[in-house]
């Protein structure tokens, strides 16, 4: 338990540390991938070559920086558990009346629920499950 | 290796937020479906940390009965400690409450395991030890994941990926007599285009697995052998690229687990030189414990097909079956 709260700090500070320096080198490399651009406009406008140097340093380091900033957006946001919406299907086996509900605690496949509002007949529960969305992506990797 | 150390240092903080979750998820379902006189929080995190010691097989012999007998014990205990941490829960919850704090622990084992190399890679400065760590890191998150929608279709006494055996089952047993067999099985006498059928599945809907290789031992043993064939269907772990709830069929006793109920089956059916198939229906780890896809489900109905034909093709009229649908009867009834 000790160790666990040790870890707990650790992690916590962890991800502190982690943030800010990643966020300080950002910023930093964002800073002086204005600068390069900034330095690569005024050797342009002087006519010097090494304007496209820096020009190429500052593309590059802009776009590392946008990288990283939209990672560690990612990071953030992917720290949740998901609930998938699960689906209860009701049948009247009778009348084949159907009924389609998000899924309530206590139901289950094969469950009876009572008289059909159609007919006669019992209601029952003949399916409970979650629709995946499917991944195109995943098509893609393989013939 | 200090980029390697930040990636676990990542993960290892998403699955202390998982266990968290988890742990939290099992209190707050025993508080509501428990209504519990005082605070299980303690007896919670007692529960997570149980330990279960395989028995010693130095000499082999007689090695699967006594594991047998150890998680026999292991269950027994589960189950005192859910009644008195929630005594309003009826056998049905009892069950559920087994499987979701059975998630919790595992997600506490994973979180510990992970955390144990982190510290002891950084203590002794180890690239290996970070490494394998590592390395095998996008396969354990992946696991932890599948526990922590596991434990959430627990709680809620969802189906899950895994009982699509037992909703074989249950669909072709459904409207006929059913009789308590074994621990926490059920059989019905089913007529099938001639031949009598004798379906076996965990009892449900709470969430259980049952002993289907007691229960078909006990058949077998009833009709003294004259059983033509036995049909086991069961979820099986898909590799990558084939579709989820593809249905394949095989030989082979179709059981996962600790092995003790495929020995009991494997025995029997020698005994009596009795053919087995198998009808697998394929998914993968996070599919098999999360709440039921619906592939999945579709699938059950290509595996009772599958049944009739196999039963059609491989035995005679008049002839006598045993359909066993494995797998956690969560959330299906019979």
């Amino acid at each position: 338990m000790e160790l666990d709260n040790e870890m707990s700090k650790v992690g916590q500070a962890g991800a502190r540390r982690f943030s800010s320096i990643v966020l300080i080198v950002i910023i930093v490399v964002l800073a002086l991938s204005l600068t390069a651009l900034y330095q690569a406009w005024e050797a342009i406008q002087a006519g010097d070559l090494t304007g496209g140097y820096y020009l190429l340093i500052g593309f590059v380091g802009l776009a590392l920086s946008t990288y990283m900033l939209l990672q560690t957006r990612r990071r953030i946001k992917r720290f949740t558990l998901e609930t998938p919406p699960i689906t209860t299907i009701i049948v009247c086996p009778k009348c084949e009346f159907k009924n389609v509900r998000n899924f309530e605690r206590g139901d289950y496949i094969l469950k009876d629920l009572g008289t059909c509002s159609k007919c006669e007949g019992t209601m029952m529960i003949t399916a409970i499950y979650r629709e995946v969305p499917e991944k195109r992506k995943e098509e893609k990797l393989y013939p | 290796m200090y980029i390697m150390v930040r990636e676990i240092e990542g993960s290892l903080l998403r699955l202390k937020f998982i266990r968290d979750e988890g742990r939290k998820i099992a209190i707050d379902t025993i508080k509501e479906i428990g209504a519990p006189k005082t605070d299980p929080s303690d007896r919670v995190d007692q529960f997570m940390e149980y330990v279960t010691i395989p028995p010693e097989s130095m000499d082999p012999a007689g090695v699967v009965w006594k594991l047998e007998h150890i998680l026999d014990i292991r269950d027994d205990r589960f189950k005192d400690e859910i009644k008195l941490m929630a005594p309003a829960a009826d056998a049905t919850n009892v069950n559920n409450l087994e499987n979701t704090l059975e998630a919790a622990a595992a997600l506490n084992v994973i979180y510990k395991v992970i955390r144990h190399f982190y510290i002891l890679g950084k203590k002794t400065l180890s690239l290996y030890i970070i490494m394998q760590i590592q390395m095998l890191l996008p396969l354990i998150m992946r696991e932890a994941e599948a526990y922590a929608s596991a434990l959430k279709a627990f709680s809620h006494g969802q189906p899950i990926g895994d009982g699509a055996g037992a909703l074989v089952a249950a669909k072709l047993m459904h409207g006929h007599r059913k009789k308590k067999i074994e621990k926490d099985c059920v059989v019905a006498k089913v007529p099938l285009d001639g031949r009598t059928a004798y379906v076996i599945k965990a009892e449900g809907p709470g969430g259980n697995v049952g002993k289907p290789g007691e229960a078909i031992k006990h058949v077998i043993e009833e009709y003294d052998g004259k059983i033509a064939t036995v049909i086991m269907i069961d979820a099986a772990l898909k590799l990558e690229g084939e579709k989820p709830g593809a249905v394949a069929e095989g030989i082979g006793a179709a059981i996962g687990g600790p092995g003790t109920e495929a020995y009991k089956i494997e025995e029997s059916i020698l005994k009596y030189k009795i053919p087995i198939n198998a009808v697998i229906i394929k998914e993968d780890i996070g599919d098999a414990v999360s709440p039921m896809r619906k592939e999945i489900f579709d699938a059950t109905e290509e595996a009772v097909a599958r049944v009739n034909r196999l039963i059609k093709e491989k035995t005679k009229e008049g002839d006598a079956v045993i359909i066993a649908g494995i797998g956690n009867t969560i959330g299906v009834g019979q």
